[in-house]
């Protein structure tokens, strides 16, 4: 396999992430890349979950003496939109759905794909061969189509998405691990290992899996932005969540009808997309410099 | 060993490649719950129509059986009969190609145009001006929605300054080139993101590298190393993330032509999707998927071609 090949958009993703991050920066400054953005992400947290606390309005009340009201109207910090329905109030609500599919979607392919790319790095043979020509294979779909592909035929929901991204994103974690683990495989301490008799299972989780997971969980990060960015599109496409709940990508689709007298409908919602976007990024930046610094 | 050696084997992978893509876009159709005749024929269901479609895609043979006959259909170049468009599949695709593949092309050259000066120069002046402000921009645009982008610079050029317009395709060439440049520069700007940093670190990389150095002793004029052994040597490796990232690209077509509402493939697909216009969505599934395995492999030729070791690492 040459590099073009075996080089995944994640995987050469990754490493600019990883590349960038060995900077050499002193530790303060390491570490506060990763604080921002865990301060940031908190934020985002604090503000979807005390919602009802934050805005007094719902998401769907129609204001219908103030629609289309722009940013700084008493009562409406953002504006509002076509229905006078209240925009802040919508980003705040909309993000518990964005953030959910960030986590849910994330979690879910992170643990699995790592799963996967163990065993087939560990056991090597027919189940490795089997497994990363399957994973071969969805790097030969454009990542978006497919999952539109697959979205069109179990129909347009959110939890349909959600397992849309489950069948396709495992693929780069089992990548990434896999290369992790065929190089630990040969390493001293998995010799060592194997020689006292532990099992397979052991030495897969207990030995390996802590001494590699880094690359994986760095990589999380920025699937998570993609994620975020996955839900919104889809959402604009009108294939993920579904009107009139307040996802973001639905909201900046709904904004764009009305872009020429009322810019601030799609503004306001995309830049809650880049504010956690950015918030991950900067975590898997800030991780990337600590965990291997760990390593040197 | 010829600099091509490694190409038959990688051929034979291709073919691997591209029959497990025909059995994904199959088993697609598997996915839709319920009876696919209903889901297909919608309002216009009658027992006739569904018993037709039955035999058509073979629904009532085994699922090995209908494979083949999907992939017999296929060799013929039938991907089944659009029932939204009253006319075969592979007709209602042709006549979205040009779009995207304008869009693709056009995209991919103001990507390159605008990341391969920009990644050089941050990367010979680390730390610089260019370098710190271009980190910033492309770490923003890395979490910007590629539909979100397209909009605000609907808003900037088309709305504010009516420098460009906010949809359609245009007529003639130079019509293309002024209709499409706000829908390729949305996605030539996600597209920089990668390259940029991939070109920066190649170059600083390069400048490193000991004939660099020999370069200079030679007394050749410094702007003339930078352009004959350092560039030339940095945008090797920028080739090979160029040609995979193409596979986002796409993506991005997807998205961007449904915001300037282009008549191209995106557009296609995803109001195929809300008209359950079945053949249509696995057809447009199966002709990306053969795209990106194309660039793939064009990637991989150009690589070879670029630089002999490539070639040789691979018949290793």
């Amino acid at each position: 396999m040459t590099a073009a090949w075996a080089a995944s958009p994640s995987e050469l993703l990754m490493q600019a992430a990883t590349k960038a991050a060995g900077r050499r920066r002193s530790p303060v400054r390491r570490r506060l890349t990763l604080i921002a953005g865990l301060v940031l992400l908190g934020i985002a947290i604090l503000a979807v979950v005390l919602a009802p606390v934050l805005v007094s309005q719902s998401p769907t009340t129609i204001d219908a003496v103030h629609p289309l009201a722009p940013p700084l109207t008493s009562g409406h910090l953002l504006g509002t939109d076509q229905y006078g329905r209240d925009i802040l109030a919508r980003i705040l609500y909309g993000g518990r759905i964005d953030l959910a599919i960030a986590f849910g979607a994330t979690s879910v392919t992170l643990v699995g794909g790592t799963f996967i790319g163990l065993v087939a790095g560990y056991l090597g043979g027919r189940v490795d061969n089997i497994l990363m020509r399957l994973v071969d294979l969805f790097f030969a779909f454009p990542f978006l189509v497919l999952i539109i592909a697959i979205v069109a035929m179990l129909g347009p929901s959110i939890f349909n998405m959600f397992i849309a991204i489950w069948i396709t994103s495992w693929v780069s974690y089992a990548r990434i691990m896999r290369a992790q683990t065929v190089v630990a495989k040969k390493q001293q301490y998995v010799l060592a290992a194997r020689a006292l008799g532990y099992g397979p299972l052991r030495v897969m989780f207990r030995h390996i899996l802590p001494n590699t997971a880094s690359a994986v969980i760095i990589f999380s990060m920025v699937d998570a932005v993609g994620n975020i960015i996955l839900a919104a599109s889809l959402g604009f496409l009108g294939l993920g969540a579904q009107p009139p709940s307040p996802e973001w990508g639905a909201m900046i689709s709904d904004g764009q009808n009305y872009i020429l007298s009322s810019w601030w409908l799609a503004t306001m919602p995309g830049l809650a997309v880049v504010f956690v976007g950015v918030a991950f990024s900067l975590i898997g930046d800030g991780l990337a410099d600590l965990l291997r610094a760990g390593e040197r | 060993m010829s600099r091509f050696g490694s190409l038959p084997r990688r051929l034979v992978h291709l073919v691997i490649v591209l029959f497990g893509i025909t059995l994904v876009t199959f088993f697609l159709l598997r996915l839709i719950p319920g009876d696919p005749a209903l889901a297909i024929l919608g309002s216009s269901y009658t027992h006739t129509r569904a018993v037709a479609i039955d035999n058509f895609l073979g629904l009532n043979k085994p699922i090995w059986t209908q494979y083949g006959l999907f992939m017999g259909r296929l060799f013929h170049g039938n991907l089944g009969f659009s029932f939204f468009y009253n006319e075969p599949a592979t007709t209602v695709i042709a006549q979205h190609i040009a779009p995207t593949l304008f869009l693709v092309v056009y995209s991919a050259v103001l990507a390159a145009l605008i990341s391969f000066p920009i990644g050089f120069a941050a990367g010979l002046h680390r730390g610089g001006v260019l370098d710190q402000s271009s980190r910033i921009f492309f770490t923003l645009s890395f979490a910007m929605p590629a539909f979100w982008l397209g909009i605000i610079l609907i808003l900037l050029f088309s709305v504010h300054v009516h420098a460009f317009p906010i949809s359609g395709f245009g007529s003639g060439f130079i019509g293309h080139l002024y209709y499409l440049f706000l829908p390729a520069l949305t996605i030539a700007l996600g597209f920089s993101t990668v390259l940029v940093r991939s070109l920066r670190s190649a170059t600083i990389a390069t400048l490193q590298a000991e004939f660099v150095d020999t370069a200079r002793m030679k007394g050749i004029r410094w702007a003339r190393v930078l352009w004959r052994h350092v560039f030339r040597n940095a945008i090797l490796s920028v080739v090979a993330v160029y040609g995979v990232n193409l596979a986002y690209l796409i993506s991005g077509t997807v998205l961007v032509e449904n915001v300037f509402s282009l008549p191209g493939l995106g557009t296609l697909l995803v109001n195929s999707v809300s008209d359950r216009d079945y053949p249509v969505v696995q057809g447009v599934t199966l002709l990306f998927a053969v795209i990106i395995v194309g660039i793939n492999l064009i990637t991989d030729i150009v690589q070879a071609a670029l630089d002999p070791r490539v070639g040789q690492e691979i018949g290793a």
